[in-house]
């Protein structure tokens, strides 16, 4: 206690270099969705729908997905019973984050006449916040990714930005590796390291299911500090790491990932991209799953009187022909392109753009692929084809 | 407080239009309590017609005339056609300038050899204007312009005052034409053949269809000049303009961000690639 | 104004660049100066392609007229350029009307007297191919681009 009353009195924003972890129980983490909600926030976190764990607004701990786990292969998703209750013993659903920091559609503006006066009247954000629960190491990094797109440049994006600022992570380390995950290959997971203001790390001690806390924010430590805990044991914190090193070891899948920028750009012409255009449907739930995909349209629209007018902006997929339509026709019209286009930018032409990887090996888009096309997988053919050009 | 957000157009309105071809319109326009912010040759502007869309218009007028917006347009889709149908008056979102131009500052004390086809030569007119404003700071200064035929010239009666001036070189060529046509027939790489400049010291602005640009530019090479002294716009689908959107990329580039102005060496090992 | 020889002229004209003193004599040798008036024909379609022209001053258009349209150009020439290459295959007739836009100056070539000395010297006539094939080749490319009608609407 006294650790945390030190901690409290340092200056606010000042980064505590010390890693100071506590143990709170499961009912402290229902008293920590109380504390968010008490603050304002809305509460996000996983819940079951439809056969599957998808990010919703959640008022309890019972709204989680306890005692559920993810069966994931290159498209197949199943949800199955686990032999314990843990509370996040699955991997990552259909749903990341970015449908509420970079929504699925955002009105942007209107057109508002007033006789001879025309205006545009920005459409506001929503000012309430987001506090994410369960957010996973893979998840923070597409995030940090999005942050670089979206807020990075010149022209920040008012509408990711106005989401993005206030909102409050709670991270958990995975204790469960899904059969489509990769981060521990993208150096994204599967230990949570930054960009959260608490994080957990779920474990089973004496008195039932525990988590391993820790604050990675002055936000986080004021809420923590709310809660009833107790100063972590050598033998929870040891508990803790042999579940992040066991997820580690049981990763589904793996890609080297150091040469991708290399390899993808001297193989534009590779013969496996044919291959992959027979069974790609360019359907696009690639794109839509990926947590860093982050490309959208705009739509024009007005009444029939044509008196107002307004702009909205919603995801959009690369793999759709309208995508690079310019006048007489679409860049990429073939299937073989648009796949290209996609892996490409994600692997390869991002590090140019942003530099950083666009992908964060959550294994999203292989699990959710109609017909379970493998990125890892392609890669593997490109690279094993022992391309000689480079 | 943040930066305004550039996703929001401005309000602007018609001052003027003329034809200039059977689908191709120039509109002046203006834009409500902004000051002049200038714009620099080779940047567009994203232009909105409201409740129909939004498409990406280079300028085309003289950018040391930062209060009036000139823009060049080809009716050729929805946008496009309602932009064009505007009248006098009529207010339209603008959002811009964006972009990389033309690289004014490296052609100081060379030779410059523009190279146009088609609706390219609009994108180098704001150039033509900075070179013939400034024309003691470049070399010889040429313009081979390719059209369609001579009814599809753009800026008729200005190419034709320009052509009477001693500091630019001028020639125009159609790729066909009525047998009273006197001027020149052929493509444009037939004009760069026969236009004599040091390869060693020009510097070439290209802009045109894709495949104009690349015979064109296979021309400038056997010409003698060098990948890094050539420039070419590019033309993508655009919807933010603001590298944000992931429509325009081309290979690792962002057209609205990166370009559309790009150093030819930068970008050949994507240019020839089918549907990169 | 000094007046040059004729030999002076086709060493000089760019087409002929690099070719050697002999063979040089062989070219002039079916060589003859012409001067063509605003308006005149070079050649009409259809007639025998008796000989090609080295464009030494003044531009030629190429042209091509159909039933009920008027002349279409679809190419001019210049100093510097070649006109006409129907005389190298049979059956040596003439594609499209050569008409001079301006006072044309010219060397003709006789496509005879050239075919023959090709036939009787094959590395004057590779000297000869290795100055038409690149003309032709490039020739073929503008027309590919032409064709495309790269600035007109897509359909």
């Amino acid at each position: 206690m006294s650790l945390w009353m030190t901690r409290l009195s340092q200056p606010p924003g000042k980064r505590h270099t010390m890693v100071e972890k506590v143990t709170v129980t499961v009912d402290a983490l229902q008293a920590l969705l109380d504390q968010l909600k008490g603050r304002g926030y809305r509460v996000i976190g996983p819940t079951v729908r439809d056969q599957t764990i998808v990010y919703d607004e959640i008022d309890s701990l019972a709204e989680l997905p306890r005692g559920w786990t993810d069966e994931q292969e290159g498209g197949h998703y199943r949800l199955v019973r686990r032999e314990d209750d843990a509370l996040f013993g699955f991997a990552v659903g259909p749903h990341s984050w970015k449908k509420f920091l970079h929504a699925p559609i955002v009105e942007l503006w209107k057109v508002v006449r007033n006789g001879e006066d025309v205006s545009i009247v920005a459409e506001s954000p929503p000012d309430q916040r987001f506090a994410f629960i369960g957010v996973r190491a893979c998840e923070l990094h597409a995030i940090a990714i999005q942050d670089r797109v979206l807020l990075g440049g010149q022209y920040p994006d008012s509408h990711y930005r106005a989401r993005r600022e206030g909102a409050f992570f709670v991270a958990i380390n995975c204790g469960e590796a899904g059969g489509t995950c990769f981060c521990q290959s993208m150096n994204t997971g599967p230990a949570v390291e930054s960009g959260y203001d608490i994080s957990l790390t779920e474990i089973v001690t004496e008195s039932g299911r525990s988590f391993v806390t820790e604050a990675g924010s002055e936000a986080g430590l004021q809420v923590l500090a709310a809660l009833p805990r107790r100063p972590a044991m050598d033998e929870e914190i040891a508990q803790a790491k042999a579940v992040i090193s066991r997820t580690a070891a049981a990763m589904g899948r793996q890609m080297r990932s150091d040469d991708l920028r290399e390899l993808l750009e001297r193989n534009l012409d590779h013969p496996r991209w044919d291959d992959v255009a027979k069974r790609c449907l360019t359907c696009g739930n690639c794109t839509m799953v990926c947590p860093t995909c982050f490309c959208t349209s705009v739509e024009d629209s007005s009444d029939l009187a044509g008196e107002t007018a307004s702009r909205s902006r919603r995801w959009d997929s690369c793999f759709t022909m309208d995508f690079s339509y310019i006048h007489g026709g679409s860049v990429r019209a073939s299937a073989r392109s648009r796949y290209r286009q996609w892996m490409t930018h994600k692997l390869a032409f991002w590090v140019d753009q942003f530099g950083t990887s666009g992908c964060v090996g959550c294994g999203r888009c292989i699990t959710w692929c109609p017909v379970g096309i493998d990125i890892t997988e392609e890669v593997r053919a490109i690279r094993d084809s022992g391309s000689t050009e480079g | 407080m943040h930066a305004p957000d550039a996703m929001l157009p401005r309000i602007a309105r018609i001052r003027r239009r003329r034809r200039e071809s059977a689908q191709v319109w120039t509109l002046d326009i203006e834009a409500d309590g902004t000051e002049a912010s200038g714009f620099a040759p080779g940047q567009f502007n994203m232009l909105t017609v409201f409740g129909v869309g939004e498409v990406p218009i280079s300028l085309s007028g003289d950018p040391a005339r930062g209060t009036q917006l000139v823009h060049t347009i080809r009716a050729v889709g929805p946008v496009s056609e309602a932009l064009v149908q505007l009248k006098p008056g009529k207010e339209l979102g603008l959002r811009g300038p964006f972009g990389v131009g033309w690289p004014m500052a490296e052609a100081a004390g060379r030779d410059v050899l523009l190279v146009a086809g088609g609706l390219g030569l609009a994108p180098l007119r704001p150039a033509l204007y900075r070179l013939l404003a400034g024309r003691h700071r470049f070399g010889r200064v040429r313009l081979l312009y390719g059209a369609r035929g001579p009814e599809d010239m753009l800026f008729r009666r200005e190419l034709a005052s320009w052509q009477r001036r001693a500091d630019i070189d001028i020639e125009i060529t159609v790729d066909h034409a009525p047998s009273g046509w006197t001027g020149h027939v052929g493509v444009v790489p037939t004009l760069i053949e026969h236009a004599a400049f040091d390869p060693g010291n020009s510097i070439a602005l290209v802009c045109g269809p894709e495949i104009m640009m690349r015979f064109a530019i296979d021309a400038l090479r056997r010409a003698g000049m060098a990948d890094a002294a050539i420039y070419l716009s590019t033309e993508r689908n655009m919807k933010c303009a603001i590298g944000q959107c992931g429509h325009c990329q081309f290979g690792p580039t962002f057209v609205c961000r990166d370009g559309p102005v790009f150093r030819y060496d930068r970008l050949r090992t994507f240019l020839g690639l089918k549907e990169i | 104004m000094k007046i040059r020889s004729l030999e002076q002229i086709v060493a000089e004209h760019r087409f002929f660049t690099g070719l050697g003193d002999e063979h040089c004599k062989l070219v002039c040798g079916c060589a003859r100066n012409m001067l063509f008036e605003p308006g005149e024909y070079l050649f009409r379609e259809g007639a025998l392609a008796d000989r090609f022209f080295l464009l030494r001053h003044g531009r030629v258009a190429l042209e091509l007229t159909a039933p009920g349209r008027k002349a279409m150009t679809f190419r001019t020439l210049r100093e510097g350029e070649i006109v006409g290459v129907s005389w190298l295959i049979p059956p040596y007739r003439w594609t499209y009307d050569a008409r001079a836009l301006e006072q044309v100056r010219a060397v003709a070539m006789d496509a005879e007297c050239l075919r023959q000395k090709c036939d009787a010297d094959h590395h004057f006539g590779y000297e000869m191919m290795k100055r038409f094939v690149p003309l032709l080749v490039e020739w073929l490319h503008a027309t590919q681009l032409q064709i495309l009608d790269v600035y007109g609407t897509p359909a």
